[in-house]
């Protein structure tokens, strides 16, 4: 199982050789086998007793995550599905894309694409299977930027990564969670320990980051915006990811995790009160596209809706509902995608205003698209399988069980109406779709192409997938009980017993689907009577608006914040960091009561060393309020030279030699570069300015102080420095223990004291000598 | 005395940070020297003061003051002058490059 999964991502890693070096042949046809190959493997495991199956392999043993596999009824479904219409994909690929395009980089995506689906509906490890569930994003990212020379793509691709990673990373919170309650990272063990999951105080946060990752991916309201303005990918990847496969992820990681999370009764709640409100949603403004693509994606929009409802209702019935029409949402919504990419390359637009009347022109698409969509509108018809699983919605809608909430019972009164409105305006969009497009006046003068029927090659996918609808719609019990009845069995959690009838005698659920036939195909047929709502409802109201606004005023709130602080001054970042020192040292001494005050230990005060230190202390506030440059230096040097003179005072001579010398070359110093430099300037801050200055200056010199009076003050232990004078002459064999401490004993400082003099000559000298011509690099 | 020491360390910090605050290149050099006395004053006095003969090894005397902070001050000092000396000499190439010592006008273009 391992090497089916990496099978399609083994392969692209060859692709662009293989690209290159048989440029005659299509790349795609090497694609092809890998999906197959899958296909064939899974289909092996399809039957009657089929019975779950797990493989570990090892990655990260020590934090308890490996590829442990698990293949149960759900898996295999979507296993299926991925590698089925994968090969059809990849088949209808090689018509659709010219051999001038990329395709080596398409494939590659595509393929990487193919894995990260695998891995997710493979995976039993919560952190693998968020690793592939990343991976979906990112190579769905770079399939809608296929083209991404339009502005429209890059926009698309941008917005579908923003809403899925955002609802991944939830996800990923939410699986965390789990892993600390359960102690295991394993899905399987979790559901073992569901009911401590549902004790714990955590298990609302849980559901809700779980959940906000499941209706990201699968374009639940209101993340659905992200799928429309995916529809500027190419067609292929439009079927394959943005109808049958990727965003069903969500749905996939909801029934995952239905045994764990429909526990508490906010599961139905949530679940089915924005899956039906989707499908609502979807099926409404379906209606009012105009492009093909678009009403395809708001389409798949609102199914995903209906399925995430069933998932909800948690009913047996309502749950093999869903699955049911997982497969048949994946047959007829891929084969109507591939229909509209060829009409899109035969007549050249998408645009439905533009098209009309092109059945007797493309007779084969536009049988493939009746069927395609009579069965996504639930025409009560024995061969369409389409209609069999919204009659099971109808069904379901109507059996839901009572509870205790409130607002539970508030949806399940509602629903089953909601359920009829939201499958009419599917019939409505449905029937102007298909009739639109292949129906009615010819208007061959607006199109950029003389349309003609499509070779045979891009017409063979879509019509293996309408034989499934058919096959499917005729047979449904063959599938029920090799297939469907085992995904469904792996979400329930105990064998459903059901059959898929056509006839079930004249009962509620066929009175509403009788409904919805009848008053959609008034609907459908004044259409243009009532279209005016649009402009009254949703109007100007849409989420896409919400979303570039919260975009853009991100950006600018950001770039706000940024430049209200990064202003270029030196005198700003000065003032922040030290208004952040002083904050924070001085909150951290009021907290700790750090400070202290002890007199036990001080030196006598003597008066000459008080005249000295006042002397300081009146040169060095003079330095502020001098306007004279050599006066400044002049100062400048008093404090030096008082500096040198305590060290005299205090038994230091060496550094009273060192203060010496260094005080007199740096005076000489600075005459020497003031020279140079223009006079000081009376300043021209404003009272603000000074008085902010005055306020952190005095501050941090009086943090200072008070830092120093209680480290003083507070004695922890002796000095080392005992060690050093009892061995300065023993070891060292030197008198001055200074001297002997700084060559001998801590001799390294000093060797990089002098590296950084070295330095610091080099750069001056640099500086003073290095000069870049103006215009030169 | 610490006391007082402590309090001079104080107000050459404040000194050197008011300095430091300026928008001229010469008054920001004044301030980061003035920090740099300040701070080898802070080390000085946390050592303690006159309480024995320098460090200088002699038979006679048993009570030396503390030799480390010397050492570590003595250090800093070198320190300090050669980054001294680099900022003076950064500060007045600057202003023959750029006309003007003034911070504010030191910013670079917006594409910089």
């Amino acid at each position: 199982m391992l090497f089916a999964v990496f099978l399609p991502a083994l392969l692209a890693i060859f692709i662009p050789y293989l690209s290159k070096w048989k440029e005659k042949i299509h790349t795609g046809y090497f694609v092809l086998l890998a999906p197959l190959a899958v296909f064939i493997y899974f289909v092996s495991f399809v039957g009657g007793d089929f019975e779950p199956v797990t493989q570990n392999y090892n990655w990260i043993p020590s934090l308890n995550i490996g590829f442990d596999f698990y293949l149960d009824g759900l898996s295999l479904l979507f296993a299926l599905l991925i590698s089925g219409i994968g090969s059809l994909v990849a088949f209808y690929s090689i018509f659709y894309l010219h051999k001038t395009e990329r395709l080596d980089q398409f494939y590659v995506y595509l393929l990487l694409f193919m894995t990260a689906m695998f891995g997710v509906v493979l995976s039993d490890n919560v952190f693998v299977l968020y690793s592939f569930w990343e991976l979906t994003s990112i190579s769905s990212f770079l399939l809608i930027g296929y083209w991404n020379y339009k502005e429209r793509s890059r926009y698309g691709a941008l917005k579908s990564m923003l809403i899925t990673v955002f609802g991944g990373l939830s996800m990923l919170g939410g699986f965390i969670l789990l892993t600390m309650i359960t102690e295991t990272t394993s899905i399987q063990e979790m559901i073992a320990q569901a009911d401590v999951i549902l004790s714990h105080e955590y298990f609302g946060l849980i559901m809700a980051l779980i959940l906000l990752g499941a209706f990201t991916k699968s374009a639940q309201f209101p993340f659905h915006i992200w799928l429309p303005d995916a529809m500027e990918a190419p067609t292929p990847v439009s079927a394959y990811l943005h109808s049958a496969t990727m965003v069903k992820a969500g749905i996939f990681l909801v029934a995952r995790f239905t045994p764990i999370l429909s526990q508490s009764e906010w599961f139905f709640v949530f679940v089915s009160g924005i899956g039906i409100l989707t499908l609502v949603w979807g099926s409404y403004m379906a209606v009012r596209q105009t492009d093909l693509k678009g009403i395809l994606a708001f389409s798949t929009i609102s199914q995903l809706g209906m399925i995430m409802a069933m998932l909800g209702f948690g009913t047996s019935a309502a749950i093999f509902g869903a699955v049911f029409h997982i497969l048949n949402h994946a047959t007829f919504k891929g084969s109507l995608f591939m229909v509209a990419g060829i009409v899109d390359h035969e007549s050249g637009t998408r645009d439905i205003r533009k098209l009309g009347g092109l059945a007797t022109l493309m007779p084969i698409s536009a049988t493939l698209a009746f069927f395609g969509t009579f069965s996504m509108a639930g025409v009560p018809l024995p061969f369409l399988n389409g209609f069999y699983s919204k009659e099971m919605f109808f069904d379901a809608s109507i059996e839901l069980e009572s509870s205790s909430l409130m607002i539970a019972e508030l949806l399940r009164t509602a629903i089953p109406y909601l359920a009829v409105f939201g499958s009419i305006f599917t019939f409505v969009y449905s029937m102007y779709l298909v009739f639109g497009t292949f129906m009615g006046k010819k208007k061959l003068e607006q199109l950029p192409k003389k349309p003609h029927e499509a070779p045979i090659g891009m017409l063979v996918p879509p019509i293996i997938l309408v034989l499934g609808v058919i096959i499917i719609g005729i047979l449904p019990e063959t599938f029920n009980g090799n297939l469907l009845a085992h995904a469904a069995e792996a979400i329930y959690g105990a064998p459903v017993d059901k059959h898929i009838q056509f006839w079930h005698g004249w009962i509620t659920p066929l009175y509403m689907s009788l409904a919805v036939v009848v008053i959609g195909a008034i609907l459908a047929f004044v259409r243009k009577s009532w279209s005016g709502i649009y402009s009254f409802f949703p109007g100007k109201l849409s989420f896409n608006k919400a979303y570039d606004f919260i975009v853009d005023q991100l950006e600018k709130t950001s770039a706000r914040i940024t430049n209200s602080y990064m202003n270029g001054s030196l005198r700003r970042y000065m003032v922040l960091i030290l208004s952040a020192i002083l904050i924070v040292t001085f909150t951290f001494i009021g907290l700790t009561g750090g400070f202290a005050w002890d007199t036990s230990n001080l030196a006598e005060i003597t008066v000459h060393e008080v005249v000295i230190a006042l002397a300081m202390a009146i040169a060095a506030i003079a330095t502020i309020f001098t306007n004279n440059k050599i006066g400044a230096i002049l100062i400048l040097g008093v404090v030096g030279y008082g500096l040198a003179l305590l060290f005299v005072v205090y038994r230091a001579p060496d550094l009273a030699l060192t203060q010496l010398v260094v005080e007199t070359i740096t005076v000489a110093l600075f005459l020497l570069c003031f020279y140079h430099l223009p006079n000081l300037r009376v300043r021209t801050d404003s009272v603000f300015e000074k008085t902010t200055n005055i306020i952190i200056s005095i501050g941090f010199g009086a943090l200072m102080t008070v830092v120093a009076i209680s480290a003083h003050s507070t004695k922890l232990f002796d000095t080392i420095s005992s060690y050093f004078v009892e061995n300065s002459y023993k070891l060292g064999g030197g008198d001055n223990v200074v001297n002997v401490t700084l060559v001998d004993i801590r001799g390294i400082d000093t060797l990089f004291e002098i590296v950084v003099l070295g330095i610091a000559a080099l750069a001056i000298y640099g500086m003073i000598k290095l000069r870049h011509k103006k215009g030169a690099k | 005395m610490e006391i007082i020491m402590s309090i001079l360390a104080g107000v050459l910090f404040t000194t050197g940070v008011y300095n430091l605050l300026q928008k001229q290149l010469l008054r920001i050099v004044i301030g980061t020297a003035l920090i740099s006395h300040g701070a080898h004053l802070f080390i000085l006095t946390m050592g303690e003061l006159k309480r024995g003969a320098p460090p200088i090894l002699d038979d006679a005397i048993s009570d030396y003051t503390d030799p480390l902070p010397q050492a570590l001050i003595l250090t800093s000092i070198v320190i300090s002058f050669g980054v001294t000396s680099l900022l003076l000499v950064l500060a007045y190439r600057a202003s023959k490059e750029n006309g003007t010592d003034n911070m504010d006008k030191l910013r670079g273009s917006e594409n910089d």
